[in-house]
């Protein structure tokens, strides 16, 4: 059964389409890379299928996760499944965890508020999963606030939320770009590992194509509110049928 | 942690001695002389020198000021040159009022405006969280002295129900204290709870489009948990800020409050001090006022810390 399907999906602010018939499925486990410059409304449409568009903002249209329908459900279903089910890794790691909680807890909370712990296993596993996504002295850090982490840690701590209820599906919104080179491949090693271990599916948002070749099986390309192509990374990458792709490819080589 | 407190109790002990030194200095310096307001203009110099020297004004200045402060740190204020009362008792019933009308009155404020600032915020897009802004508008518009006598005209003329005015010490009267308290504690904190109320709503609406608070809720918390267990401590630092002023400044601006309400407090002894000349009495109640601000500065300091992991130094 196909994991997560999109059909006809639009998003619109007071009436000015921001994305336009966007559709696309995952199939459980799969790896699919989203590309585009930015504005062309990969994040948005990747905050539409968690549920957690900015307010002013509507989207329509059908984003099914296996066979619940996700547009137009409560604020309790979707929170339900947001964090568990399907979780999501931002693009700013500085300012994704909250200041004045330890790190530990805000990865242990993942899972005390979705109940797949108990309170001393989620305290114990907050340290695993910080040492799974291999941070140095994980029980040091995980009594440490998050201003005395570097955004590269930060940005582990942020996957180690997202990986901690072993989620069928996982969003990455650019996790690597505000990070340095030699940090960026750290960090995406570990979120291959992270998703192939738990065999989670993976919507991988990023307008790096090196990036997509390297973690992403499938690819779709955006282009002003839509996408313009899809095909398998290498195929799309070495013969672009669309020419927004091949322009794409000629900026990034 | 401990270190830092350390250096912040030097700097407040440094603080009150520095301020300490302007307050004398700045009054001694002040044209007229203490004994001729005291004895009036008919006063012979023979009686006026005799009583420069009873009151130890024809000594060196620093020996005034240290004889002055020697007395003030164990409690003695010196005796006032116009009424030849001891000033440190009254100062100190005094204050025990202003402290108990301050206290209770932004007890109110606070229980308004945390709620009320934090449902603005939430629902500032809906009619009701403008209608709570507009409200505190409005509150803020009110002078407290207006709130005071709006309030004892329904409770205390019309309905009966508390006094008009008037102090009845806790220790007298527990149940007669608290009666009294509770009109010029309401018409205190409606007005600074209204002023609070805003600066909550600001600090909450900023919180919430913080990016751990998307994070909070890409765990899956629902908007109302994701704010309170995330946001509110970081909001409670700005809040605290205008608190700490607002604290501050009533220590003295409750006066008007007094004044409605017959309260026999800081602010009233002050001004009455004032008008009567009665330097070494304002001389006194000016220090103790200095130094309950720098105490409330201290405390907000400390609180900051507590509140935010980031203003700690490791």
């Amino acid at each position: 059964m196909t994991l997560l399907a999109v059909e006809d999906l639009g998003i619109t602010a007071g009436g000015s389409p921001l994305v336009e018939d966007v559709s696309f499925a995952i199939e459980p486990g799969e790896r699919v890379g989203l590309i585009g410059a930015s504005g062309s409304g990969k994040s948005l449409t990747a905050s539409a299928v968690m549920g957690l568009l900015p307010e002013g903002l509507t989207a329509y249209g059908s984003v099914r996760f296996g066979d619940r329908e996700l547009l137009g459900a409560g604020e309790r279903e979707l929170s339900r499944l947001r964090g568990k089910d399907i979780t999501m890794v931002f693009q700013e790691p500085m300012t994704a965890l909250n200041p004045s909680m330890r790190v530990g807890k805000q990865v242990a909370e993942a899972m005390l508020l979705h109940r797949t712990r108990d309170r001393r296993a989620a305290s114990k596993d907050a340290v695993e999963l910080l040492e799974r996504v291999r941070l140095p002295e994980p029980e040091r850090l995980a009594r440490a606030y998050p201003h005395q982490l570097s955004g590269g840690q930060r940005q582990r701590v942020v996957l180690a939320i997202a990986l901690a209820n072993d989620p069928a599906l996982l969003i990455c919104d650019e996790p690597t770009t505000a990070l340095d080179v030699t940090v960026q491949a750290r960090i995406l090693d570990v979120l291959a590992d992270g998703v192939r271990e738990r065999e989670s599916a993976l919507l991988f948002i990023t307008h790096d194509l090196a990036v997509v070749a390297t973690v992403c099986e499938r690819v779709l390309v955006m282009n002003e509110g839509r996408i313009v192509e899809s095909g398998p990374t290498r195929r799309v990458l070495s013969a672009p049928e669309h020419e927004y792709t091949a322009r794409l490819l000629e900026a990034s080589s | 942690m401990a270190l830092a407190l350390g250096r912040k109790v030097l700097v407040l002990v440094a603080s009150v001695f520095v301020a300490s030194l302007v307050v004398f200095a700045f009054l001694a310096v002040l044209p007229g002389d203490p004994a001729q307001v005291a004895l009036g203009l008919n006063a012979t110099p023979e009686l006026l020198a005799r009583t420069r020297a009873e009151f130890g004004l024809d000594r060196p200045l620093v020996t005034q000021y240290l004889d002055w402060m020697g007395g003030v740190l164990t409690g003695d204020f010196g005796t006032s040159y116009v009424t030849r009362e001891a000033i440190g008792p009254q100062l100190l019933d005094r204050l025990g009022v202003t402290l108990w009308l301050v206290g209770a009155g932004m007890l109110v404020a606070l229980l308004i405006a945390m709620p009320l600032g934090t449902i603005a915020a939430v629902r500032h897009r809906k009619p009701s969280g403008a209608a709570v802004s507009a409200l505190s508008q409005l509150g803020v518009a009110v002078p407290a002295f207006l709130a005071g006598i709006i309030l004892v005209q329904i409770f205390a003329v019309r309905l009966g129900w508390l006094p008009s005015g008037g102090w009845t010490p806790p220790v007298r009267d527990p149940v007669e204290w608290l009666r009294g308290l509770i009109l010029p504690a309401l018409s205190l904190g409606l007005v600074q709870g209204a002023v609070l109320t805003r600066y909550v709503r600001t600090a909450v609406l900023d919180v919430q489009s913080e990016d751990y608070i998307r994070t909070a809720r890409s765990k899956g918390l629902r908007p109302y948990p994701a704010l309170v267990r995330h946001g509110l401590r970081n909001a409670a630092v700005p809040v605290l800020t205008v608190l700490g002023l607002q604290l501050a400044t009533l220590l003295v601006g409750a006066v008007v409050i007094e004044r409605v309400f017959v309260l026999p407090g800081l602010g009233s002894m002050l001004l009455d001090a004032v008008a009567a000349r009665d330097l070494l009495t304002v001389q006194g109640i000016v220090l103790v006022l200095v130094v309950a601000v720098l105490i409330v500065n201290f405390v907000v300091d400390a609180l900051y810390t507590v509140l935010d992991p980031r203003l700690r130094r490791s």
